[in-house]
């Protein structure tokens, strides 16, 4: 083992100083951050305004009839109003949302969801009537379920028609094509089974979830539904 | 001299039919014409600008953090794509989603620094970037040209085989673009093989 012992020659061409090579680096870094910036600055208004205009427009989709919605954040149990701005951070597990339409009533409540699905987790957002206690409205905001089978859950026009009035009591069950015999139960897709069953746990886990809340809600600050009375 | 350098990213050092680099993308997102040629695009956008300014600063960076600073210098401007496509074509950007961040580390755009940009002037590295950059947004829309046609019968979203079509679903799965860039692979080689021979003959003669 002599080698270790001996000192390794010199190399001839001069290594830059440290000092050379960290600021070297250090101004790459700087402009870098320079440009990110400016970048992130001048697309934040137009990236939360797409992100916005998308929510909208699943929370319209899934309650018909709205124009306008609130969004209201679990405490105790019940609920409370809050404004959040789009940069904020949206603990989805906490937030559910409530349309309005142009007379100002109520026309019910979108809660979003997500439940690991076939390949990926599923993302969706379900509108809730708490008069009829059924799903009105279910709109797919995310998935990467197989195309022409899983991606059913949000292309089928049939398997859709399960979300236009669906009792979620008692448990949401799902049944085979074509052996729908009552209001709380989801025709299943042929051949896709899995994602069939994930959006319905998804869905028996929400209403779970809120449904008494909702209710709290609702009886708390007397709020009536549009369609079944009162205005708020 | 530039077209020079301009063409071989075209055909003869395709980046990947030939050199067969930046596989990721070129098999994840090409289930689509579209997020093929965004794909294309955004690696475009990146390539050409760390090119330029790699080149630029080619006598200032040290070569002891070269790759530091070429990977600041890429990740930089593929999180301003990011932003940008965010903000102007969100459904594009939600369908490619994460395979944007990675474009830092597609060893394309790595190896055009080092192999060409650090050592040659603003005008052949700005060449050479355009013509790697077209040959990958190219083979990109090759695949997704295939894929999308056979696997949905549409291109760019458009039907064109009618409704009596059924469409291979697989194409458009991930194993679909492994048998696209496969026979791809075939042709472009066959085609490459024919030309050699030709010339071997000719030389022979």
């Amino acid at each position: 083992m002599s080698e270790t012992n001996q000192i390794p020659a010199v190399s001839p061409v001069k290594e830059p100083s440290s000092f050379r090579l960290i600021s070297a680096l250090a101004i790459a870094g700087l402009f870098s951050g320079i440009l990110l910036a400016t970048t992130y600055s001048l697309t934040l208004p137009r990236i939360q305004a797409n992100k916005e205009a998308a929510l909208k427009n699943a929370i319209f989709a899934v309650l018909p009839g709205s124009a306008d919605y609130i969004i209201l954040k679990r405490s105790g149990d019940t609920l409370e109003e809050v404004r959040l701005g789009a940069g904020d951070n949206q603990n989805e597990e906490e937030i559910v949302y409530a349309g309005y339409n142009t007379m100002k009533e109520l026309t019910g409540f979108a809660i979003p969801g997500e439940e690991p699905g076939f390949q990926d987790i599923i993302g969706v957002i379900v509108g809730y009537d708490p008069v009829l206690r059924s799903i009105i409205g279910f709109e797919v905001l995310e998935s990467k379920e197989t195309p022409g089978l899983g991606d059913k859950i949000f292309k089928d026009m049939d398997f859709q028609q399960n979300f236009t009035m669906l009792k979620v009591e008692p448990e949401i069950l799902v049944v085979k094509k074509g052996q729908k015999t009552r209001d709380n139960e989801v025709e299943a897709i042929t051949g896709a089974t899995i994602s069939s069953k994930a959006v319905v746990v998804l869905l028996n886990k929400s209403m779970g979830a809120w449904v008494s809340v909702i209710d709290n809600y609702m009886k708390k600050n007397d709020i009536k539904l549009a369609g079944h009375g009162a205005k708020k | 001299m530039s077209a020079e350098e301009f063409l071989k990213g075209l055909w003869k050092e395709n980046p990947v039919f030939v050199a067969v680099l930046g596989m990721c993308p070129a098999l994840a997102v090409t289930n689509s014409a579209i997020n093929a040629l965004a794909m294309g695009l955004a690696t475009t956008f990146v390539l050409v600008s760390s090119s330029l300014l790699v080149s630029l600063f080619r006598n200032i960076i040290p070569k002891q953090v070269r790759i530091t600073a070429y990977i600041v210098i890429i990740a930089t401007f593929v999180t301003v794509v990011d932003f940008l496509l965010a903000a102007y074509t969100p459904v594009v950007h939600k369908e490619l989603g994460a395979f944007i961040a990675l474009i830092v580390v597609n060893c394309l755009i790595l190896g055009r620094q080092e192999a060409f940009a650090s050592k040659n002037r603003a005008g052949l590295a700005l060449a050479d970037a355009l013509g790697m950059s077209f040959g990958f947004t190219f083979a990109l829309l090759c695949i997704g040209v295939i894929r999308e046609v056979l696997g949905n019968g549409s291109l760019f979203g458009i039907g064109v085989f009618g409704e009596g079509y059924e469409p291979w679903v697989i194409m458009i799965l991930p194993p679909g673009g492994f048998f696209a860039l496969g026979f791809l692979l075939l042709a472009f080689n066959g085609v490459t093989e024919r030309r050699k021979n030709k010339a071997k003959l000719k030389d022979l003669n």
